[in-house]
């Protein structure tokens, strides 16, 4: 691995002042450190966020669920609160990678990395997310840009992401046996307006499913599903799944989230 | 280069280390706690697993330095005054491991679970156990060991 | 003393991994030791013109660069292929050279271009990215079945074909089937698989210049051989200057039975800077230059009367070695691949040709099981089909064709000498419940999943032996096994033994042979492997040999050291040495209750003499000293067999396959320690399941390893395996006094045909290996498809 500066710092604003071009923020590491061993990364700067108290904790009200960037998946998916009020967002935090991936990993981490593969982007779209940072609101809708690119600038940093309530959802994944990644994760949200579907690893970002969105708009069943064409051109093809496989599993988690929804 | 202090099995330690040192890295070259092993690189298998303030993580997927301040139990601080932890005793007992090279992981992993669940069913625990890579069990003596070891405690 | 042979005594090593004691390659450091890292090539295969090592040189910590050039100038030698074999038309195999630094070309992606020594690792490695090799791309032959249609990637091995290997009678073989009343056909591919030993590949050489002795510290599952190779091969030490040790090993499974590059050249480095040199491959190195297992492709053909009675086997096999010829790469595919085609039915006649080709891939050799699951994949599958083409019950079919007479000569190669085949099956059958697993099909069903049963009942070969024959065929070395038994003055003992234990659990096996056999408590006893420099030259752990070859030479030492002490025990009970009767650690003169224990001889032995009121005088012509030695070279290999039955579930919408029900009924013969076989069984089993289901090795066009990481190639864990069912039949082997058959292998043999043909079973159509999730969901559409057209 290259070597590299490692600042622990205590506020957004020192945070802030130590960011560049070639610094990264580490929340947990979990994707980064892997990357960086691997000589597919190197940074002068690591500044670890992880001490900023600010940037963690989960506040839930009526409407919302606000987690802090630097909260682990292990305390997502043992929260009292999240699972009384979005259920299904604990279980998907619950089936990130392994134990200790869960005990070191976290919310902000995985959203700013934006990995093609990863669970809580989908969690984000399905929930209509709103993810606060160090210098505004960014809708989810307009956050995850391209494999590992976000709406993130330079310097900028997650604080919170902001889960909107729904009446009930459900996320099903089918995790790549060798890396347990999703090959395909299919996130479904209902609202008394509309219905979300958002579906990672399937493409080169996580992205909404029109086609069955309006399936399920105008009836909130799996058979509605049955109908719906999912062209395979465009999803990715590579060792763990070809397109087809995937465009197949889309319809098959999606009816089983569906079913699955409370 | 960084000064990190830590509490390592009970016992206090301080170091100037570069930045760039991973805990496993930290644990094994430096102060050569070699019972946590590197058995990947893409923080898959399990083999580095440690407990870093109760919590078990892979701690060759960890800088040192991230974790200045905190208490770290190895495979090597387990056991209690040469009595072995629960779990030790049971993968003895029901043949839980064979090559030994998992074996520091697994058990720092399952002690983990252990603190979470006080009787885990077999399901629980394979899920648990996904983070750690055995080449020689089958794991099937590795998940009879955890039951008893739950049962003991 | 309670007899231990036959209890779960609890494992001797234990204690030191649990509480992270153990001490693996890795763990060792040495002082002013520097750092190794190789510089591999990126290409499957190139022409090098060039190694530029000047700007890496002038890195920091640089202590040393090394290419195939200087390999070259100090004269060493490569690896070999030990095994030689014949092709059919009378010519010898043919090997390229394998220089453990390239010379001038590399042939997979991995193989090792230069070294760069460095004082820490983090320089080595930044050095190592400095380092300008000019590559000329050549095209690669990657794929199995390429190899015979591509122009040579060897200069002068024509058709990259290594052998063209026959065995069995041809002629009569096709006469049988000229008559047959049914063919069944059947083409397979045996999928590619990475070994995957948890512990990655370590080598640290140590070089005494005073002394001029070189140590090397290595994770091997043969130190002696490894010695011998690099010795009398690469030329970098001479053996009685040259210590190997093979310390605690985290698995082997095949992988680490034979001397890789990095070992020549990391021994052959610490010579020349007279300082140690470390070298422990990252995971994705020993994913690259592991060697690899399986590889096949293979069309067999079964002759069948109507009455499902075989009469005879046609087996045609493309076995990929990659790049070069490894060590046991050649015997792989023949002899521990041909004679087993069998399997264990009685077939008259067979014909078995393999060849063997070149590609440019990671080389190929002996993984768990090593030709054995092969064999038994194939004849597995065939009779599989064959049963259902005919409409017979698998178990009917098995079993009308199961060898039932002991002796039993088979057509091609082995002498069985015991067995008893249904004893097995019928306890299978019974365990599994066969009975009622159409009930199961349905319930299954109906939670919408599709279950499936598959069989497969095995013959395996292990402790290749003897070793005039094994020579006879090509083999380059004996396969004989060595013991020694040191008594100690205070009465406790060091066994030394020529084998090496890597989980299998030896340090307790051996020790509970031994504390029967001479009455000493088993506290007493330890076990030393793995080091050349204490023990006496062994063959290593590898082919299920361990304890019917090296346990039977600890047993015949054993012997010796009775005799010894009899004679002894007559002098000092004033009795002639065969009125002395030796039980339970006693020696008591016939009919009286003189005695003398054995510890007492030991000491006797030692002290020969008056110590205090202790008289223990030698007889005359009786050398002091208790300490015997065997070398133990078996009249046949040992046979087990067994019955494995797995069930299958389908996920009818995902195509996920589980196994759901898995049982394993094994003759091992006679079991030592029945809690460690079935650790063995559990983790063989996992394996085959693995190579049914999950792995597999795979490269791109271009011929780099796609696989290259656990992010990619699927390993078996816990949460998609079931709790396995295991129990045994015994009929003790007639070829060792043990009566031990040997049970390393024969999960990973018997586990991928049962699984395959219950996925097969559920799915009611043909897949190859792994049957992964969406290979599966593509056939049931397909079936559907055809269902709908049919309709």
């Amino acid at each position: 691995m290259k070597s590299f500066n490692f600042h622990s710092i205590k506020s957004v604003k020192e945070a802030q002042k130590l960011a560049s071009g070639k610094s990264v923020y580490l929340a947990g590491g979990m994707t980064t450190i892997p990357a960086m061993k691997h000589g597919l990364a190197s940074y002068s700067d690591i500044i670890d966020i992880k001490n900023i108290k600010d940037l963690s904790g989960i506040k839930v009200s009526s409407k919302s669920i606000r987690i802090g960037a630097i909260t682990k998946h292990a305390e997502v998916a043992s929260s009292k609160e999240v699972r009384k009020s979005i259920s299904s967002l604990a279980l998907l935090a619950d089936g990130i990678g392994d134990a200790q991936v869960r005990n070191r990993g976290t919310i902000g981490g995985s959203i700013a990395n934006n990995d093609p593969t990863a669970d809580y982007p989908s969690a984000c779209l399905a929930l209509n997310a709103t993810i606060h940072t160090s210098n505004r609101k960014i809708h989810a809708n307009k956050f995850f840009k391209d494999m590992f690119e976000t709406a993130l600038k330079k310097g900028e940093l997650i604080e919170t992401v902001e889960f909107q309530i729904p009446t009930k959802s459900s996320y099903e994944k089918f995790p790549s046996p060798a890396s347990l990644y999703a090959m395909v994760g299919v996130y479904v949200a209902k609202y008394k307006s509309e219905v979300i579907v958002a579906v990672t690893g399937a493409q080169s970002v996580v992205y909404r499913c029109k086609e069955i969105e309006n399936a399920l708009n105008s009836n909130f069943s799996a058979s509605a599903i049955d109908g719906v064409k999912i062209k395979s051109s465009g999803l990715n093809s590579d060792i763990h799944a070809s397109s087809d496989y995937r465009a197949h599993l889309i319809k098959v988690l999606a009816k089983k989230a569906v079913t699955g929804c409370k | 280069m960084q000064r990190v202090s830590l509490v390592i099995n009970g016992n206090k330690v301080s170091r100037e280390i570069e930045d760039r040192t991973l805990l496993s890295s930290l644990l094994r070259d430096i102060l050569s706690l070699t019972g946590t092993h590197v058995g990947c690189d893409t923080s898959q298998c399990g083999a580095c697993v440690v407990l870093v303030d109760g919590k078990s993580v892979k701690s060759c997927t960890l800088f040192a330095a991230d974790i200045d301040g905190s208490k770290i139990i190895t495979i090597e601080g387990l056991a209690n005054n040469g009595k072995l932890h629960p779990i030790q005793e049971a993968l003895k007992k029901h043949h839980g491991l064979q090559c030994g090279f998992c074996t520091p992981g697994m058990v720092m992993s399952v002690v983990d679970l252990l603190k979470n669940k006080k009787n885990p069913s077999d399901q629980e625990i394979r899920d648990w156990l996904k983070g750690n890579i055995c080449r020689c069990t089958g794991y099937q003596n590795i998940v009879a060991a955890v039951k008893e070891a739950a049962s003991k405690m | 003393m309670a007899s231990l042979v036959g209890s779960r005594v609890e494992r001797k090593e234990d204690k030191k991994f649990l509480t992270g004691k153990g001490r693996y390659t890795a763990d060792i450091n040495l002082a002013n030791q520097t750092y190794a890292y190789f510089v591999r090539s990126p290409h499957a295969r190139a022409s090098i013109s060039k190694v530029d090592v000047s700007k890496a040189s002038n890195a920091p910590g640089v202590v040393k660069i090394l290419t195939g050039d200087d390999l070259a100038e100090d004269k060493i030698g490569g690896l070999i292929a030990g095994w030689k074999i014949v092709s059919q038309d009378g010519t010898d195999m043919k090997v390229p050279a394998h220089p453990p630094l390239a010379n001038n070309t590399v042939n997979y992606v991995g193989d090792h271009v230069a070294v760069v020594i460095a004082e820490t690792l983090d320089q080595a490695r930044e050095a190592a990215d400095l380092v300008r090799v000019d590559y000329k791309v050549l095209k690669a032959v990657v794929k199995t079945s390429d190899a015979l249609n591509s122009k040579p990637i060897h200069e002068g091995i024509d058709k990259n074909l290594c052998f063209d290997w026959g065995l069995g009678d041809k002629s009569k073989t096709d006469e049988a089937f000229s008559k047959a009343e049914k063919i069944i056909k059947i083409d397979l591919v045996n999928n590619r698989l990475i070994p995957n030993a948890m512990e990655p590949r370590a080598s640290i050489g140590d070089y005494n210049p005073s002394s001029e002795n070189l140590t090397l510290y290595t994770t091997n599952q043969n130190p002696h051989l490894t010695r011998l190779v690099l010795s009398a091969f690469c030329a970098i030490q001479p053996e009685h200057k040259f210590r190997v040790v093979a310390p605690d090993v985290g698995g082997g499974f095949g992988s680490k039975i034979y001397p890789y590059a990095e070992d020549a050249v990391i021994a052959w480095t610490a010579k020349k800077i007279e300082r140690p040199v470390k070298w422990v491959a990252e995971r994705t190195e020993s994913f690259l230059s592991d060697c690899h297992g399986r590889d096949h492709i293979t069309h067999a053909e079964l002759a069948v009367k109507n009455d499902g009675k075989i009469v005879g086997l046609k087996v045609e096999t493309i076995a990929n070695l990659g790049g070069y010829a490894s060590l046991f790469a050649t015997v792989t595919p023949t002899y521990l691949y041909g004679p087993l085609v069998l399997g264990l039915y009685d077939i008259p006649v067979a014909f078995c040709n393999v060849k063997a080709v070149y590609t440019n891939t990671t080389p190929v050799d002996a993984y768990r099981g090593a030709g054995r699951p092969e064999a038994t994949y194939m004849i597995e599958r065939l009779v599989e089909k064959a049963a259902k083409e005919m409409g017979i019950d698998r178990a009917e079919f098995r079993s009308k064709n199961f060898i039932s007479k002991f002796p039993h000569q088979q057509c091609l190669v082995h002498n069985i000498d015991s067995g008893d085949y249904s004893a097995h099956l019928n306890k299978a059958l019974e365990l599994s419940d066969y009975k009622n697993f159409e009930n199961r099909r349905t319930e299954s069903k109906s939670k919408g999943k599709l279950r499936g049963i598959g069989f497969s009942t095995y013959l395996e070969a292990c402790g290749i032996a003897p070793s005039a024959v094994v020579m006879s065929i090509g083999a380059g070395v004996g396969l004989w096994e060595s013991a020694e038994i040191r008594f100690n003055a205070t009465g406790n003992i060091s066994v030394f033994t020529g084998t090496h234990s890597h989980g299998q659990g030896h340090d307790t096996t051996f020790a509970q042979i031994v504390s029967d056999k001479l009455g000493v408590p088993i506290e007493n006893i330890d076990l030393v492997h793995g080091d050349t420099d204490k023990g006496p030259f062994g063959m290593g752990t590898y082919g299920s040999r361990s304890l019917a070859v090296g346990g039977t030479a600890i047993t015949k030492a054993c012997d010796k050291i009775i005799d010894k002490g009899k004679k002894v025990a007559a002098h000092m009970l004033e009795a002639k040495p065969d009125e002395i009767d030796f039980k339970a650690g006693e020696f008591i003169v016939k009919n009286s209750n003189k005695k003398k224990t054995i510890g007492e001889i030991a000491f006797a032995c030692y002290l020969p003499g008056q110590y205090g009121e202790i008289k223990s005088p030698l007889p005359e012509g009786v050398e002091p000293g208790l300490k015997e030695t065997a070398f133990y070279d078996p009249v046949n290999f040992s046979f087990p067999a067994g019955t494995h039955i797995c069930e299958v579930e389908v996920d009818q919408d995902t195509g996920e396959t589980k196994v759901v029900a898995y049982t394993a009924v094994d003759d091992f013969g006679t079991v030592i320690n029945p809690m460690i076989v079935e650790g063995q069984v559990h983790g063989g089993v996992v394996q085959g399941i693995g190579q049914a289901l999950y792995e597999n090795a795979r490269y791109d066009e271009s011929g780099q390893l796609i696989t290259a990481s656990y992010m990619d190639y699927t390993m078996p864990r816990a949460n998609n395996l079931p709790e396995l069912r295991i129990d045994y039949t015994s009929t003790p082997a007639t070829s060792n006094p043990l009566g031990v058959k040997g049970c390393g292998e024969a999960g990973a043999i018997a586990a991928p045909p049962a699984v395959m043909n219950a996925v097969i079973d559920a799915i009611d159509i043909d897949i190859s290996m792994p049957a992964t999730s969406e290979k599966v969901c593509n056939a049931l559409q397909k079936n559907k498809k055809n269902n709908k057209e049919a309709a």
